[in-house]
Formats: structure tokens, sequence, C-alpha cells
């Protein structure tokens, strides 16, 4: 072979755009096809979201779309074998359509909430949500409850925004940037990419993390923390950054609830509510300007905003009716007192000069490098300003802090402090992405009581929604919970994304009821995305009495086989994402950028394998078999063609002119967010590069809480119903009424008595600090160590272990430890160990590293597989060396004074405590098997994949050669 | 003269191994190709790749770095890859310094992997010849492909940039600069291969807080304490003396 | 690195095939200035189809290293750089050379058939076979050189390389020839062995010396000139790949550490103290039996010591495969 310059391999060469969904990011690619084979995969250069870069995952796209993995065909479980053997005899569309007309009727005939629907980390809520209103069960979420709830509730609870995949650091003007608790988030590239950019600008890159992988690894500082701790630590950072005077009083005064005057009557139904002057007729979706500040010039109450007015932050004040009021950053400034550097280093173990160093480092460049960039703007008040100002301090986190029982709180405390810097929507701190920031509580509201549930009848109510008060909760007469994950009940009262990983435990226990039908979408659930994992398999294949399972019926959607699926009575064989039509809408999780309102398509670049269906047209389909309102007309007849005819012409209402896609609509294509259904939209999204991206005026892009020009065009553009100002909840109102209902104050929804001690002590309308549930009810003599896991970069959760590429960098995985734990116990690095929770136990090898917390151990998560699944050999690294986590980590606490069965989660929003597992390690005996323990039966391949595995292959595309076989 | 290059930054390089796949994904359709993958889906899996990423541990907790280090081919000056070889498959071209394996010539007695002190050869057990990083020379002459996307796969893919690709030999290429600027050096000097791929190191960047900049005139606690005002009623000197 | 089985086969074929040929040639030329008893040609024949089938099979088993053996015309075509491509030339040269030395013994040519007289009977294989010696140094150099031109493989780079090659080899042919003779020619059996013992007792110095100084090579290279960063602890956390790669196979040895030092005994007892005992006793009794194990047990002994030449050597591309995780 020569390379020479022009010598080609032969064929027909083509290139398509589209979007690429190895992981969550969705960056646009280019698909270059030879002879119809997929060649190479690359980056889109004209992609507002990577520009043009690609990840690990991207790059191997090819050994997904053809892998050995992929199921070809519908399948029902063999008649007599078990859930969990994987045996499966092939059927028709038109049989596996009937079989689920049939059962799902016969459910919304009688009572829809015994069909569930549950997703995992998929990109279609928009859709799947729409499907369980209208079909009108509330037994509806995807992966948001066990993933980061916790983010996504504490900072939209408490800035109107979040990061996750809702906003994110300013990394272009930052100058110092604080990552908390991030191995490799959603925004996967555009975070890389943004890094880069900003140390090579000199900027400095802090990682507060008990380990160092993922981003971290180029942070200029690691400051390693003990897990589920850093609640202690921010609010010891607040501490001093108040006590220094290192905070933005005047952001804090126009742009937060910090001065507004709380009652402190302890007497009174109004404690710890703000002081109102009066109470408007209706209140709406949105905070009403009648609060009250104390002005330190008149000495007097007034109005909020009062033109000229400067409010005390600090003080304690009477009212003329003798009413005691506090400022509410007074109380923020009483709660933190205590809350000292010295404090936090028992409990962090990060040194209290470090601490203290860390806050004079956040709050001196704050102060010192404002920026201030000569853009004019008016905020809601009115009020005109020369320019928009701003400080270089970023921050981000995510599960680090999300995903431990004491989460929410210890988000609400990074939000607080970052309001405190005044970094929010601010050049050079954090940003929103549209069509956040969202009114605190945001809108939308779930079903209120079991009577919101009707046979034949769309839903009351979103299934999931943002409860603002205990009115809004989804319970019944007694208080207790209407959802199959008692989401929205007194046990999880801000359970904004539901609680899908208790939903087989609470169905199989039949707790609050039992179901007939589970279908799981995208989502392994008899694997990595449910805790106690061991038993999970036990439940899902458990039987009554009469030989009828616990959990009746059970449907799958997967591309792949994978350990789900063998516990499926159905499996449908989705597509992959370069053979589908999918829409990545601001309905759903949105991808805008900092400048404006993003969203994106798929479009099929090669055609569906085998009789592979996208899910999409699986609901539209069942949908309008079931007449659902949504789908079919009055008389049944169906609406809309396949999922791409229902993506143009649906509308939220009829003639509401908004839809799944924001891009190109009008007749001609001609208007953006909101028009009429445009039959080319789908021609026009491709034309553009799968994308469309609006850049706001820049005087829109920035104080979009506070900025009356970006409101009134959100509403102009139907993002939102008011153009009112979004304050930041420094104290939460949201909070208090919860612990005044637990307190027998109010009038309302009353919490039931054994959850009343539960309520009051967690809703705090102040972030304080406690011990995560499940630390404070472990033996921590017995079980010393923390274990977590990481998201390693070049896997996405437990799909990639059939990308033959991918399983190369990641066969199996290692318990990662300090090297003083080996020597204290007396193992060496490699070795076999055991690592056992209260729980359960599993034996795996272990890797010395100098990069972890000594008190933590931690492992790549959802390496380790199940024994034949995903079409691997039964002997592959994954199930003999590889490892999975979960079997150490319970879904519900132990019994204890709340309760029996209580999720192992925040108990303010029903976030999944995955990281707050305790452990102890110990040498597993010389003479044991050289294997993972536990060990599951293995699977065998399942009709229509391939069952004979090449023992080599070579991929070149146009003729795709494999090697001998065995 | 003209010697292309990589220079990779570790400075920003988060080790995600993009560069690893795409550089197969690319190479194994085209010139170069096939890169075969054996065992693809048994116990322990192996295949060519061109490049890898590899992982270190740098000091004692808490003070350590995990450092990630991509290596391919680093196309040496004097590579003695080239004149091992017997036959003349190994090859450095004259006209941009690239190191290659003409696979027609190869007959794959992997001579020339031993004299690679780098370990970035890679023998092909099914086609049975020597391949590398051909730093894409399939791409970055290709008047098919659009100008600005003449660049090494792994070099477009790299989302954080920490790849740099040019003329190490033009003093005023990004990649000479960069090598000037950042500190750029070679791999095992000591063996005198004088490698053309270079790598930058690791850059930290402190603030240092002056005990000064902590007495602050901004502070706004000022601003929530009255000035102290001495009460008008009480005693002072005045009520006891005159001068 | 990872002892090819084609190349222990090969070097050590090769180097008892050119050790017999140069002690054939030795006995001729001292026959011819009448220190020894003149053999006859059949001998001198005989022995070189001996050493030229010991020398094609190296041949054969070195096509086995080769994964395109059709292309190996192709590796003469580098000689001006690659040691590789002059062995692949001088040995087809060294085999012809010794063929025809062979070949003018059985047919009893001398030069009078080009019409010159010497009155040295074989005068022609002399001449002949001196240049077949000049050829099979150069091969034993070529052979050496091989390894020992590659400067970062400390414990190759050295000038006992190719002199251990020649040593080693020149000393298992000795005493095949030693064997030889105990049938053919009873009357070298001492000249031959005694050669083939002060041979080996050089060789053994110089192996010794090679093993002594490899014991005390310092790596020039380390974990910090490998990836450039200076600190003084480092170590790897992943090398890139968990199933292994050619990287992983092609340079370690892969046996256990005791199997490795123990090898080093093996082929030192086998190719030294045993064959000189064996030798010793063989020449005084002209047994052929006894010498035949000598020269066997040499042999077995040099396939270690081969072994053990790859095994120990170094690559400094193995610092960057040290941990999977
Ligand atoms: N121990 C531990 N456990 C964790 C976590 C942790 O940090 N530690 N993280 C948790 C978090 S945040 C999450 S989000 C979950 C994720 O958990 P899951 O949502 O369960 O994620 P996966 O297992 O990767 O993927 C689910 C399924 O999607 C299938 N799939 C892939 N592509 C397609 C497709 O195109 N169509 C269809 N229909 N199916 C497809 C895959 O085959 C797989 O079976 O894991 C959770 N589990
Ligand atoms: N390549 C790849 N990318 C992914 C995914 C994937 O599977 N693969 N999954 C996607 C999904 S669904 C999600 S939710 C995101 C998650 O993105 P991340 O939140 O970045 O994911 P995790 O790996 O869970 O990272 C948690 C980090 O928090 C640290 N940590 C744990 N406990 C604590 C603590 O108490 N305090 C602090 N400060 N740190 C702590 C852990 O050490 C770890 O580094 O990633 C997304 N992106
Ligand atoms: S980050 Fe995610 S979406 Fe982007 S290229 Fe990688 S896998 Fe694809
Ligand atoms: S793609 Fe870039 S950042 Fe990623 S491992 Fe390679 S060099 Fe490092
Ligand atoms: S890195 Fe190795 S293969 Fe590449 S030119 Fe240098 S010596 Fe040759
Ligand atoms: S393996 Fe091929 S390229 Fe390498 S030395 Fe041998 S012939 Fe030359
Ligand atoms: S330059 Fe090309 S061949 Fe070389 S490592 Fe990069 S992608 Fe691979
Ligand atoms: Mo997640």
């Amino acid at each position: 072979m020569k390379y020479s310059q022009t010598e080609h391999p032969k064929g027909r060469t083509e290139v398509k755009n589209t979007t690429c969904y190895m992981c969550a990011c969705r960056c646009g690619i280019r698909v270059i096809l030879r002879d119809g084979e997929v060649r190479y995969i690359e980056g889109n250069p004209d992609h507002p979201l990577n520009k043009g870069v690609i990840c690990a995952k991207g790059s191997s796209g090819i050994m997904k779309q053809y892998s050995p993995a992929r199921l070809t065909q519908p399948l029902r479980r063999k008649p007599g074998a078990d859930r969990g053997d994987g045996e499966f005899e092939p059927i028709s569309w038109d049989e596996a359509f009937s079989m689920m007309e049939q059962r799902l009727r016969q459910i919304r005939e009688t009572d829809p909430k015994k069909f569930a629907l549950f997703t995992g980390r998929d990109q279609m809520q928009a859709l799947t949500g729409l499907f369980a209103k209208q079909f009108g069960t509330p037994n509806y979420a995807a992966h948001g409850g066990f993933c980061s709830v916790n983010m996504a509730a504490g900072m939209i609870y408490t800035i109107g925004g979040s990061f996750w995949e809702f906003g994110g650091p300013d990394l272009d003007r930052s100058k110092l940037f604080v990552m908390i608790g991030t191995a490799e988030d959603h925004h996967s590239n555009p975070l890389k990419m943004a890094l880069s950019k900003f140390k090579r600008n000199g900027g400095k890159f802090i990682s507060i993390n008990p380990v160092r992988t993922g981003y971290s690894a180029i942070a200029d500082e690691w400051v390693p923390i003990k897990p589920g701790t850093d609640g202690a630590l921010l609010l010891a950072l607040i501490n001093e950054i108040i006590k220094q005077g290192l905070y933005d009083r005047e952001f804090l005064i126009q742009y937060s609830n910090s001065a507004q005057l709380v009652n402190m009557d302890e007497a009174s139904s109004e404690f710890g509510m703000f002081v109102r002057t009066e109470v408007p007729e209706e209140e709406g979706c949105f905070d009403p300007q009648n609060k009250l500040w104390w002005d330190r010039k008149s000495g007097q109450p007034v109005v909020t905003h009062t033109e000229g007015a400067d409010p005390r932050l600090i003080g304690e004040f009477r009212l003329d009716d003798g009413t005691p009021v506090k400022p509410s950053f007074q109380l923020l400034m009483e709660r933190v007192k205590e809350y000292t550097p010295e404090w936090a280093e028992g409990i962090t173990g990060i040194p209290a000069e470090t601490i203290r160093r860390l806050a004079y480092e956040m709050g001196v460049t704050a102060r010192d490098q404002k920026i201030e960039l000569p853009i004019a703007w008016t905020d809601v008040w009115g009020k005109d300003h020369e320019s928009i100002t701003g400080s270089p301090v970023a921050f981000h986190a995510m599960r680090g802090l999300a995903a431990h029982s004491n989460g929410f709180h210890s988000i609400r405390a990074l939000s607080i402090l970052m309001s405190l810097l005044g970094t929010i929507d601010r050049p050079g701190g954090f940003r929103h992405k549209a069509p956040f920031p969202r009114p605190i509580p945001p809108c939308a509201k779930s079903p209120k009581g079991p009577d919101d549930v009707q046979p034949n009848t769309p839903l009351n109510g979103m299934p999931l929604g943002w409860p603002a008060d205990p009115d809004d909760l989804f319970v019944d007469d007694q208080g207790e919970p209407v959802r199959i994950d008692k989401a929205f009940s007194w046990e999880y009262p801000l359970s904004v994304h539901g609680l899908m990983h208790n939903v087989i435990t609470n169905a199989h226990r039949g707790d609050p009821y039992p179901i007939d039908t589970l279908l799981i979408f995208m989502a392994n659930m008899a694997w990595n995305s449910s805790m106690n994992t061991v038993e999970v398999r036990e439940m899902l294949n458990d039987k009554n009495e009469d030989g009828e399972y616990k959990i009746p019926f059970l449907i799958v959607c997967d591309a792949f086989q994978s350990e789900m699926t063998a516990f499926a009575d159905l499996v449908l064989p989705d597509t992959t994402y370069l053979e589908r039509h999918d829409v990545m809408s601001m309905l759903d999780r949105p991808i805008s950028e900092y400048d404006g309102p993003v969203d994106s398509v798929r479009i099929p670049v090669v055609p569906p394998t085998g009789e592979c269906k996208p899910f999409q047209e699986v609901l539209i389909e069942i949908g309008s078999r079931l007449g659902l309102p949504a789908f079919a007309t009055p008389e049944g007849k169906r609406k809309y063609r396949d999922y791409p005819d229902f993506i143009v012409n649906y509308e939220t209402e009829p003639g509401s002119g908004i839809g799944f896609l924001a891009g190109w609509r009008g007749k001609g294509g001609e208007k953006f967010m909101k028009g009429e259904p445009n039959p080319n939209q789908w021609k026009m999204y491709e034309q553009n590069n799968c994308v469309f991206h609006y850049e706001l005026p820049k005087s829109y892009q920035y104080m979009r809480n506070w900025n009356q020009g970006y409101l009134e065009w959100a509403q102009k553009h139907r993002l939102t119903r008011y153009a009112e100002p979004i304050l930041i909840h420094i104290y939460s109102e949201v909070l208090q009424q919860f612990r005044l209902a637990a307190q027998g104050k109010t009038q309302g929804k009353q919490p039931p008595e054994r959850l009343r001690k539960r309520i009051e002590t967690y809703f705090d309308p102040l972030p304080f600090y406690f011990e995560p549930l499940e630390v404070q009810l472990s033996d921590k003599q017995k079980y010393p160590l923390s274990a977590i896991t990481q998201r390693p970069m070049a896997m996405y959760h437990s799909w990639d272990s059939q990308n033959a590429w991918l399983r190369q960098i990641h066969a199996h995985n290692y318990l990662y430890m300090s090297p003083d734990l080996g020597e204290k116990e007396g193992f060496g690095d490699g070795d076999w160990v055991w690592v056992e929770s209260q729980w359960g136990k599993v034996r795996c090898m272990c890797r010395f590293s100098e990069a972890v917390e000594p008190g933590t151990v931690w492992t790549w998560n959802a390496i380790g597989k199940s024994a034949g699944a995903w079409n691997l050999d039964q002997c592959a690294n994954e199930s003999k060396k590889g490892f999975l986590l979960n079997h150490l980590i319970s879904e519900e606490l132990p019994a204890h004074s709340d309760g029996e069965h209580l999720s192992n989660s925040d108990p303010v929003t029903g976030q999944a405590g995955w990281y707050d597992v305790r452990v102890r390690v110990y040498k597993a005996d010389a003479d044991e098997d050289k294997v993972v323990y536990p060990q599951f039966k293995a699977v065998a391949p399942v009709p229509g994949e391939v069952s004979r595995r090449p023992n080599w292959m070579t991929y070149f595309a146009g003729k795709f050669a494999k090697g001998g076989s065995r | 003269m003209t010697q292309l290059a990589l220079v990779i930054d570790l400075n920003v390089c988060v080790g995600c191994h993009a560069c690893v796949t795409s550089c197969k994904e690319w190479n194994t359709s085209g010139m170069a190709g096939y890169m075969a993958d054996d065992n693809p889906y048994d116990a322990d899996p192996t295949g060519t790749f061109f490049n890898r990423v590899q992982t270190f541990e740098v000091g004692e907790y808490p003070c350590s770095e995990t450092v990630h280090f991509p290596k391919s081919c680093l196309h040496c000056e004097d590579p003695p890859c080239v004149p091992v070889c017997p036959t003349g498959a190994s090859y450095k071209r004259e006209e941009d310094g690239i190191v290659l394996v003409d696979y027609d010539k190869c007959i794959g007695c992997k001579y020339c992997s031993w004299a690679c002190p780098y370990g970035a050869r890679e023998f092909d057990e099914h086609q049975k010849v020597m391949k590398k990083c051909t730093l894409c020379v399939d791409r970055i002459y290709d008047e098919n492909i659009p100008e600005a996307e003449r660049k090494p796969a792994c070099v477009r893919a790299c989302p954080t940039s920490a790849r740099l690709y040019g003329d190490v030999h033009d003093p005023n290429s990004e990649v000479s600069i960069a090598i000037r600027e950042a500190g750029g050096y070679q791999l095992m000097p000591e063996w005198g291969t004088n490698p053309a791929n270079h790598y930058l190191p690791r850059r930290k960047t402190k603030i240092r807080i002056h005990e000064d900049e902590l007495v602050r005139s901004d502070n706004p606690l000022k601003k929530e304490t009255d000035r102290p005002v001495g009460p008008i009623d009480e005693p002072t000197l005045d009520d006891v003396t005159s001068w | 690195m990872h002892p090819a089985f084609s190349v222990i086969f090969l070097t050590t074929l090769i180097g008892a095939g050119q050790g017999l040929f140069l002690a054939l040639y030795t006995s001729e030329s001292y026959a011819a200035v009448k220190l020894l008893p003149v053999q006859s040609g059949a001998f001198y024949a005989w022995g070189s189809a001996i050493s030229v089938v010991l020398l094609a099979l190296g041949l054969i088993t070195s096509f086995f290293h080769l994964g395109h053996p059709e292309r190996a015309w192709r590796t003469a075509t580098k000689w001006r750089t690659s040691w590789l491509s002059r062995e692949v030339i001088v040995l087809p040269a060294v085999l012809g050379a010794i063929a025809v030395y062979g070949a003018i013994h059985a047919l009893g040519w001398n030069l009078t058939i080009v019409g010159i007289d010497t009155g040295v009977s074989n005068d022609l294989t002399l001449i002949v076979g001196a240049g077949g010696v000049l050829l099979t140094f150069t091969l034993f150099l070529c052979t050496g050189m091989i390894y020992a031109c590659i400067k970062f493989l400390q414990e190759w780079s050295t000038w006992l390389t190719p002199v251990n090659y020649l040593l080693l080899g020149t000393a298992s042919g000795f005493a095949l020839a030693t064997v030889y003779a105990s049938l053919f020619a009873p009357e070298l059996v001492y000249f031959l062995g005694g050669w083939a013992i002060i041979i080996l007792l050089a060789a053994f110095v110089t192996r010794s010396a090679s093993l002594i100084r490899n014991a005390r090579l310092k790596p020039k290279s380390s974990l910090q000139t490998a990836i450039g960063v200076r600190h003084q602890t480092m170590t790897q956390r992943s090398q890139g790949q968990m199933g292994g790669s050619y990287n992983t196979r092609e340079y370690f040895h892969g046996a256990p550490m005791w199997v490795f030092r123990s090898i080093k005994w093996v082929f030192l007892v086998l190719v030294f103290p045993l064959p000189l005992i064996l030798l010793s006793v063989g020449i005084n009794e002209a047994s052929f039996t006894v010498l035949s194990a000598a020269f066997v047990i040499q042999y077995l002994g040099l396939l270690a010591e081969r072994w053990f030449f790859f095994a120990q050597a170094n690559h400094p591309q193995n610092i960057y495969y040290q941990t999977i995780s």
C-alpha cells in the first residue's frame, strides 16, 4: 500500500449530519458512509455544542451500530422459562402490539395507575411524559430521581436554574473555577473545551472531590474531601465570606430575598414567613413583590425595591404592630455562625487554613476582578443599567453533591455561596440555559389526589411537577402516597423527578398497591440503575402463591441484550441512534447555550437493522390504538402517520403554536419558539446541521432572572407565562411552609404523624449540615470507609460493554483505595479483596492509588456485567473480573424512628443516596476463587442476535470483514 | 525541510481517550487499515491501536497529580526504527518527515518495533505487517477534505485541543511557538532519537492573596452598623473645665 | 523481550554450522602446514554438508519469524543500513561458500583445474575456505550486531554481544566437529576437542562478563525520562488497555521470576561445565557417545542461553506498560 495523495479506497461516499447519542451530551456529528456502511463519525464543526470535537464514545459509534448484542426482533419470554433466564422466542410486531393493546386497554379502562412507565437515561421525556399523562397513569418518571434531582431541586428552588443540563459555569470569562463532585458530566465535550480554554487563559481550577479522576486531573489544586460532607465545607465558606465582608451586598439586596423581613413571632402561624404588605387577590406562579425591607436611611420598613431605599441585611427590628422581624440575611448569618472552618475541618478532613484560603480566594477574586461589559440593559423594576457586571468566580457541581441524602441542603448552600459572590447569570459566573431561569418553583404541578386518576381519562396534571407548598403534594386523605414510587408524598415531598429506584421494590411489595404492567424503556433496572441489585433481580422473578408474578407483566424496550431484557415478558427491539428520528426538545433536558435556546434532531443515516422499530413509533402506535386524545381523533382515528409527522404537527394545545421543536416553525419556517406547524421542519433542520440555535440580543443574555427585556421576550415567545422577577431564595419560604405544616400550624395538608418530625427537621428554610441518613444509621466502627463510583470518560453507564473498541479500554474494574488500607489489612496492590457493607458483599480486585482520600474507596461505574449479558462470552472480563458496586447499596434505609420502608434517599427530594454507603475491605483467602462475587446464572444469546461471535474481526467500511470464528 | 508532528499539551489533556478511538475509527477503514480486534467479545479483548492514553500518578497523597499521557509514534527525526528495517518498508518521508510503513514491502519481521524505544509500533497479527501512526497521511493531504479539516483525526477529535499539529521546523508555526513558550520537551532524550512530537508540561496557576486585600474599604458590613454617635446628654470634659 | 523460538533456533543452528565449518577449515589449514594428519576429501565434504544443513535449517526456521516470507527477497535491499539485511545477504553467502568448499573437496579439485600448480593438493579449498571463513566471521558479526546495534537494549548493546555469538557458536561447532571426528577422524579428536574446550573457556569468560555487566547495568531510561515528568514518586495507574496488546506480548518474556532466574543457571551449567567435563572425558576415550552427549547438552544449553539472552533484555518501552486498570 502506498501513501499517495490521491489514491483512495473505492466506494460510494456520502456524508450525513445527525446528533450523537453515545451519551446524553448530544453533540452534532457527521456520519461518513462508504457503500452504505459507516466509515467514519466525526464531530460537526458547525454545531454550536461541540464545534467539531468528538469523544471516545462518539468515535466508537460504529461498534455500537454493528454490535452482536443488538436486539433485532420482538421477543416473548418462552412459556415455562423463568424471568432472568433470558429464554425467548421471536414474535411479530403485530403480535407484540396486540398483546400490549389488549393489556393496556384493560388497565386503562379499570385503573390506569396499574400501568407504570419508567425510563432511563433517555432523551424522550417530553414524549414519554405525554404518553403517561394521556394514558392517565401517574406512575411515570425517568432517571432523574436516582440521578441528580438534588441538583435540579436544590438550585432551581434557590436560583431558578441549575447545573446538570440547565445551566453552567461561564469559563470564558472566569478566573477562578471551583468544581465540586464532578467526574464526567453530561456537558461532556463542551465542558472539556471550556476547561482547556480556561486553563490556557491562566484561570485557576480547583477541584473538590474525594477522588482525583476525570476533569480533576488537570485541576491546579485538588482539595480531597470526605464524601457526604460538602455541606459543612460550603457553610463554613459562607461563614468566612460573610465574616470577612466579601459578599456582594448590592447584588443580594437587589436580586435575592436577603433583605426581606421574616416574621420572627414564634406564636404566629406566619412564623418564619416573609411579612407581606398586602395579599394580592390571585398569586400566580411567581413571587409577588409584596415583601418588606428595613430601610436604613429612614429606619422604617418599606416595600422591597422602593426607589432610593437602602435596606438593612443585618439586624433585628419590630414592625409597627409589634411583630419582631429579621432580614433573612441576618438569619443566614446566625445559621452559619457555628459553622466555622475549624468545625468543618473535623467533618470534611480539609484543614481550616485551606478552607479560609479558599474563601479568601473566592471572595477577593470576585470583589477585585470585577467584569464590566459595555452592554446596556433594563431590569424589571425599570431601572436602566449602562453595563453588565459580573465576578469571575464560577462553580460547577454534580453528583458528588447530589447523590447524597443530605445533598439538597448542600446544594442550597452552594447556590447561596454563589449568590453571595454575586455570580448568578452574570459574566464569569453561573449562566442559565433557555428555557431557564424558571419561576421558583416552576409552574408545572402534579395531580393532587387519588381522584385525579380516573379510568379512560388523561391525568389531571403533569405526572411530574414542582410543589410550591404542601397542598401541591400528591397524597390521599391520610397523607399517604398515590404514586407507586411515593413521589410527592410526605416521605419525599419535593421529589420532582420521581423515585425510579424504588419502583420495583414497591411494586413487588404491593406498597402502596400492586401494579399490573411495568414498561421500562432504556433503563437497565436489573443491573446498574437499581440499588440492591441482587434482591431486585429476585423481586422481578418473584411470584405470588397463585403462581402469578408479583409484577405480572414486564415490557422492556431496549436496543441491546442487557441484564434487564433477560427479565422481560416482552422485549421490544429499538433502533440505534443512527437509525431513527429523534428530537432533543426544550421540553426535555435543554441543550441550549448560554446565549440562547438550542434544540436539535436526529435524522436516520442508515436503515433500521432487522425488525428494529423506534420506541417513538411504538408509543404513537399504542397511543393511537388506545385512542389517547393526543394521538387519536375522538372518532378513534389515528392522528399522526408516524413520529416525524407527530413532531411536525403536534401542538401542546390546538393552535398553541408550541411543539416539541422550536426551530423553523410557521408555515414557511419563518417563526421560531412558537408558530404553526411547518411541513418542511425536518428538512430545514437537516439543512441546518440538525440544530436550531437562536442567539438572544446581547442585552438579554445576562441577569435573566431580573432582565425586563429577556423576561418579556420569554413571555412573548411562550417560554414563561409571567414576566415577573425571579428573586434568589436565600431563605426558602417554600421549605418553611412544609415545616409549618409539620408543626401543625397550617390549615392545608398535614403529614402523617410518623413523618412530622422528619419534615420539621429537614424542611429547614436555611441550609444546614447533617450526616447522610444512611451514615447516621451505620456502624461506623465496623464500616469505616465510604464507597463511591466515578464515570469513566470512555464508557456510558452499562451500555458500552458490547462495544468492541470501548471495552478494550475498560474491560473490568478494580476497587481503588489508599495504599495505607492495604498495609493495615495485609493485602497488596492487585490482590483479591472483599468489600462489604451492611447490605452485602462483593469480591473484587484492588488497586492502590495516591489520588483518593484515605477514608474512601471507589470504582468505575457499571463496568462489571452479569455473565452472558450484552452477548459477551461467559468468560469475558466484565463478568469474571468486573464488579458492580450496586450490590452493596440499599434502596431502603434500615427501619428507624421515621419509618420502616423509607427510601435510601434525600428526605426532601427523594434523590437516591448512592454515595452514602459505608463499607469495610479485607483480604480474600488465598484459596478462594479468583473471580468476582456474586456471580449470576449466565444467559445465552437471544434469537436474532449473532450467536457466534468472531474470535477476531476487522472492520473496513464498505466491506465489513469478519475474521476467523471459533 | 518540513517536519510534521504532534505537540501534546499535558496541561489540558483530561485523558478522555477521544484520540484513541477516533484514530482507530479513521484508520481502520483508511489507507492504514484495517486495524484488527482479537477476542472482541470474549475474555481479554485486544486489538491494534495507533494511539493509547495512559495514566500516571505523580507524588503522594494529598499532593498527588493524575497525569494522562497520550502516546503514538513520535515521528523521530533520527528514527532508530527506520535504518534497521531490512526491506525499506519502514521509511521516513523526505518531504514532511512522517515515518511510515509500506505494507506491500513489509515482511513482518518485527525488527523495527524492537528498535523503537517508545513502543509505538504495533504488529498486525492478521495482515502480518507492522503498523503505526501515519500522522493521518491520508487525511492531511486529501484534497477532497476541506482545507481546515485536513488534520489528523485525533487532533480534530480532541475536546481539549491538547493535540496541536504542525511543522516543528517552521519557527513560526503554532507548534513551534508552543514548544518554545510552554517548555515543550521530547521523550527519552537519552537515546538521541530526536522525536518530532513534543509534550508540553503541566503548568500551575496559583492565586496569592495579600493580607491587605482582606482589609477592605468596600467591606459591606460597615453599612450594617450605625457609626457610633456618643450620647448628647452624658457628662463631658466641657462640663468641668474651661481653658 | 519475548524470546521468539524461531530466532533462538536460527541463531543456535547457524552458530553451530558456522563453528563446524571453522573447525573443519582450521584442521585443514593445520594439516596443510603438516601440523595435523591430512584427511580425506570426503571427511571435509561430509562435514561441510552437515554445516550446510545446519545453516539451511536455521534459514528455514527464520522464515517462521516472518509475517510475509514470500517477500523475504526484499530483505536484501537495505544492506547499507540494516544489520538484519546484511545478515540475510551474508547467510546465503556463507552457506554457498561452505557448500562450494565441500563440493570442491568432494570433487577433489584444486587449482590445477585452472592450470595453476601450487604443489599443495588442497590449495583451492584452502583459498575458497578462507573466503568462507571471512564470510563466516562476517555472519557472526552481523548476527551479533542485529542485537548489539539497538542502543537502548542496554543488555545487548555491547561488543560482548557479537563476541559471544562468535565464541558460543564456534565452541558449539567445534564440539560438533569433535563428535564428527570421533567417528571419521579419531586423530583429530584431541585437536578439535582441545580447541572446543579452549573456545568454550573463552566464551565462558566473555559470556560471564556480559552477565556481570548486565547485572550492573543502570537503565538509562526511567519513568521520569519516559514521560518527562521530574518527580521522585510516580506510578502508572493505567496502561490504556486491559486485555493486553502487542506491546505487552512482544516485550515481556512472560515467565515467572523464578523460571527466569533458574534458566540462567540452567544454561550456565549446560553450556559450560557439563560439556567441559564431557568433552575432557570424551576426548580421552575418543567416545562418540560421551562427545555427542557433550554437544547435545551444550546445544540444549545454548537454546536456554538464547532464551535468556532475549528474556533478559529490558526494553525501555516496558516502562510504559506496567499497570492494568
Ligand atoms: N453505583 C452506581 N449506580 C448508578 C450510578 C452511580 O453513580 N453509581 N449512577 C446512576 C445514574 S446517574 C444513572 S442516570 C443510571 C443510568 O442507568 P441506566 O439508565 O439504566 O443506564 P444504562 O444502563 O447505560 O442504559 C440503559 C439501557 O439503555 C439501553 N440503550 C442504549 N441505547 C439505546 C437506544 O437507543 N434505545 C433503547 N431503547 N435502549 C438503548 C442500553 O442497552 C441499556 O440497557 O445509573 C445509576 N446507577
Ligand atoms: N462518559 C460518561 N459520561 C457520562 C455518564 C457516563 O456514564 N459516562 N453518565 C452521565 C450521567 S447519567 C450523569 S448523571 C452524569 C454524572 O456526572 P458526574 O456527577 O460527574 O458523575 P459521577 O461519576 O457520579 O461523579 C461524581 C463525582 O463526585 C465525587 N464525589 C462523590 N461523593 C462526593 C462528595 O461527597 N463530595 C464531593 N465533593 N465529591 C464527591 C466522585 O468522586 C466523582 O468524582 O454523567 C453523565 N456523563
Ligand atoms: S460527548 Fe456524548 S454526545 Fe458528544 S460525542 Fe461524546 S458520546 Fe457523543
Ligand atoms: S483526546 Fe485530547 S484530552 Fe482526550 S486523551 Fe486525547 S489528548 Fe487527552
Ligand atoms: S517513535 Fe518509534 S516508531 Fe516512531 S519514529 Fe520514533 S522510533 Fe520510529
Ligand atoms: S516488520 Fe516490516 S517494517 Fe518492520 S523491520 Fe520488518 S520489514 Fe521493516
Ligand atoms: S495522527 Fe492519525 S494515525 Fe496518528 S495517532 Fe493521530 S489519528 Fe492516529
Ligand atoms: Mo444520571
